[in-house]
């Protein structure tokens, strides 16, 4: 007998779900609450942020105080394992271009970890191409997605105020907490410039919504994941109650090699690497559903080619692949002088921003196309690896407690009171906003390289436009004019021409989606409007893949909303046993 | 689960060992107190996080004169005041320790820093900076500890200074001791109901109605 062979998963299933984000988790909630039995595939390990514990750890607890290291991107106490690179699954890239592709591969995905900033498409972003000419309109609009908007504030919570403003549609929101210190400087220094500044939209339940989930108690965390179940991730609030249903059997350590084809095109099931035992599986399943993120479920496809599909699955379009964007970012910060020496009290609040600013400008009066929207940091958090660090920058600046100015750098008692004195002083903002689609910047497979598990791998090729870049600095001006509306000193980010005014390279804002396009037109989309393949009428994709554009807001809350729609889709299809 | 239950649930799981820590009596530890070699390991690791920081923790780097430097330096940098302890007895030298294995760029800097600064304690007072007396330390430090004012001949010294100073600082403050002294007051549950009145009133600040409307309410 060969030593390798391939064992087939004995049971058989309705629905087959590649990956555990949002997407995945989503449609696994959504089907097996209908009484379909789902398996669920993860690449990476079980997770559950109430037994995998980082939150209310202390510095110390991590001998690097919390740094990041090459499994662990975002720092020791982050919830998120890997990060822009993994161990024997290396992607490369064409021409020299950039592009960084975060994965994290365990139960619930990159949702463990994200900012909880869960904000709706508006009208406009369904739309684009119709207002600038650029990239292509979406076959859906706002009013296709609202009610799974208003489902899915409803399931999961999240929290904001209502401020009629056209684009940035209101949801069903729980209460928003107050702002703190210095987002009271930020509001106060940019209602001058007549930027707005409002609250936050988290999906953190700063109320009670039903029995399994804790309320927020403001540790300020929601990175590390919460205990409570008290924000957002796809692990705590759709696996967990999808496995109670008792309709999924989860496959953790499950690398999908690819779709499995018939001959007559239709997806049988996927095949599949454990990575505990090194064996190759396949599993049967009448639906499958792929949410292992925008290039990965792009990779699958690719990799999937058969005598069907000599292209890749669903690929005669070749669009698979391409139109990958992700959101531009850049960053400034600076210090207030009027908060230095400030009083001590409990400042930790909800993970992340209070306050945020949406895009308020007609792209119509500016050199470059699509907006961006502001988020906002600052005041007395936990120090952790980086603490203190470049003082001698700083302390020579302002006078000290006695009032005059010193030498700066220094030691000793008088230096170990500065790091009390600038405590809880700084502040920054980042702009993260709406990059366009387009054809020449894609993924495809590599045909040199494959991974660990001999599965060929992605090439990258990518390049920012002049839109990008101008809109990059426009926020660097704008960031500059908060700052000193605010009181406030630049510190760091002041960029130039030079260097794209820090444009952040392409993936490194983790908002990258537009691979698998959804349209009308076969010839110009991977999958139509319920993310359906075109295809592969029993095969669905339902990450940031289907996305036409990327709007300037964060893709999670219309992953969701979308994946709940093509689930209950799929449900409807399959009652019609037309799938 | 309601908010009581929650709230109890994390005081006796996750965070019972800080507490435990914290309820300690405030008495003198050894250095090695919160050293990070051995530690229990407390916080969520997969199978590689753990094989890596135990290999880590069982090599060793710096020999026994450059820890030696290493903690002189530090204690210069952050010394015993009236408020609370020195690097050293906040365990500083072992953090500097771990973080220069788990970050290898730091390894040339720090490792010749060390000999650039005893070469310059030779030439000036015949011994290497550990050995020197405390006025030839501080002597030999304030040539490389104020950045502006620096002979341009001692900026490799400032360069490694302002590192030390770096990671003195960085490990004293993420330090059970140095979290205390800087008056940090979260990492716990709270309800956050926005910034205390007295500290609004300093600013000149207020909440609007609006903002107080939609806010959560704790009763």
């Amino acid at each position: 007998m060969a030593d390798f062979q391939i064992k087939k998963t004995p049971k058989s299933y309705d629905v087959c779900i590649v990956g555990s984000g949002a997407g995945g988790g989503m449609a696994a909630y959504v089907l097996a609450n209908a009484g379909l039995k789902v398996v669920l595939l993860e690449a990476g390990p079980l997770y559950d942020p109430a037994k995998n514990v980082t939150q209310l750890k202390w510095p110390w607890e991590s001998p690097r105080r919390g740094a990041s290291t090459p499994y662990r991107n975002f720092g020791d106490f982050d919830a998120a394992y890997g990060g822009w690179s993994l161990e024997g699954e290396p992607y490369t890239h064409k021409d020299g271009t950039e592009f960084d592709w975060f994965r994290s591969r365990m139960v619930g995905g990159r949702t463990n970890h994200w900012g909880r900033i869960s904000l709706r498409f508006g009208p406009r972003d369904f739309k684009h191409k119709s207002i600038d000419g650029l990239g292509e309109d979406w076959p859906i609009g706002y009013d296709d997605v609202a009610p799974w908007y208003d489902k899915v504030d409803q399931l999961i919570g999240v929290f904001g105020s209502k401020e009629n403003i056209p684009n940035e549609p209101d949801g069903i929101f729980l209460p928003a907490p107050k702002p703190r210190l210095h987002e009271m400087f930020i509001m106060r220094g940019a209602k001058k410039m007549n930027v707005p500044v409002i609250p936050s939209r988290l999906s953190i339940l700063t109320k009670k919504i039903n029995d399994k989930r804790g309320q927020c108690f403001y540790c300020s965390q929601c990175n590390r994941g919460c205990t409570v179940h008290a924000d957002f991730s796809s692990s705590s609030v759709l696996v967990k109650p999808a496995i109670e249903t008792g309709n999924v059997d989860i496959i953790a350590n499950a690398m999908v090699r690819e779709v499995l084809t018939n001959n007559e095109g239709i997806a049988t099931g996927v095949s599949f690497v454990n990575k505990d035992d090194k064996q190759d599986y396949t599993v049967d399943a009448k639906v499958v559903v792929l949410a292992a993120s925008a290039c990965e479920s792009a990779r699958l496809l690719l990799n999937s080619k058969s005598a069907r599909h000599p292209n890749g699955l669903s690929n005669t379009s070749n669009v698979a692949g391409k139109y990958l964007h992700d959101s531009t970012g850049a960053d400034m910060g600076g210090i207030l002088p009027d908060l230095i020496g400030r009083k001590r009290y409990n400042e930790d609040g909800v993970g992340g921003m209070h306050v945020y600013t949406p895009w308020w400008l007609d792209n119509k009066k500016l050199d470059f196309a699509r907006g961006y929207h502001i988020e906002y940091y600052g005041g007395m958090g936990m120090p952790g690896y980086g603490f203190g660090f470049g003082m001698q920058g700083l302390n020579g600046q302002y006078p000290g407690r006695n009032g005059s100015k010193k030498e700066a750098g220094g030691y000793g008692a008088d230096l170990k009171d500065d790091y009390r004195y600038y405590y809880g002083a700084s502040f920054g903002m980042s702009g993260r906003g709406e990059a366009i689609a387009r054809e020449t910047n894609y993924c495809e497979i590599d045909p040199n390289t494959v991974d660990k598990y001999g599965i060929p791998v992605l090439r990258f090729h990518y390049k920012w436009s002049d839109e990008e870049i101008k809109q990059a600095r426009h926020m660097k001006e704008t960031f500059e004019e908060i700052i000193v509306n605010s009181g406030g000193v630049v510190t760091w980010g002041k960029d130039g021409k030079e260097n794209n005014y820090g444009l952040a390279a392409p993936g490194r804002i983790i908002h990258e989606v537009g691979t698998t396009r959804m349209g009308n037109d076969p010839k110009k989309s991977v999958v139509n409007k319920f993310n359906q393949a075109h295809e592969c009428k029993n095969l669905f994709i339902v990450d940031g893949g289907p996305f036409v554009s990327q709007a300037d807001k964060n893709p999670t809350w219309t992953i969701l909303a979308l994946s709940m729609r093509a689930s209950e889709y799929i449900i409807d299809e399959l009652k019609k046993q037309n799938i | 689960m309601d908010r009581r239950e929650s709230l109890r649930r994390i005081a006796i799981g996750s965070v019972g060992a800080g507490l435990l820590v914290q309820c300690e009596p405030k008495t003198e530890k050894p250095a090695t107190a919160q050293a990070p070699a051995g530690a229990a390991v407390t916080i969520d690791r997969t199978p590689e996080e753990l094989a890596r920081d135990q290999k880590l923790q069982a090599e060793k780097f710096f020999d026994e004169h450059e820890m030696k430097t290493i903690t002189v330096l530090s204690d210069i940098i952050i010394p015993k005041d009236d408020k609370s302890g020195s690097a050293s007895e906040a365990g500083v030298p072992a953090f500097i320790e771990f973080i220069v294995k788990d970050m290898p760029h730091y390894q040339t800097p720090i490792r010749g820093g060390i000999k650039w600064l005893d070469l310059q304690c030779m030439r000036r007072f015949n011994g290497d900076f550990a050995s020197c007396t405390a006025q030839q330390q501080i002597e030999m430090v304030d040539e490389i500890a104020y950045p502006a004012k620096a002979k341009p001949e001692m900026q490799q010294g400032v360069s490694f200074f302002n590192t030390m100073r770096d990671l003195t600082a960085c490990g004293f403050f993420t330090s059970k001791i140095g979290i205390d002294d800087l008056g940090y007051v979260g990492n716990r549950p709270n309800q956050w109901d926005g910034v205390p009145d007295d500290v609004l009133a300093q600013y000149g600040l207020k909440y609007d109605a609006r903002t107080l409307e939609i806010a959560p309410k704790y009763t």
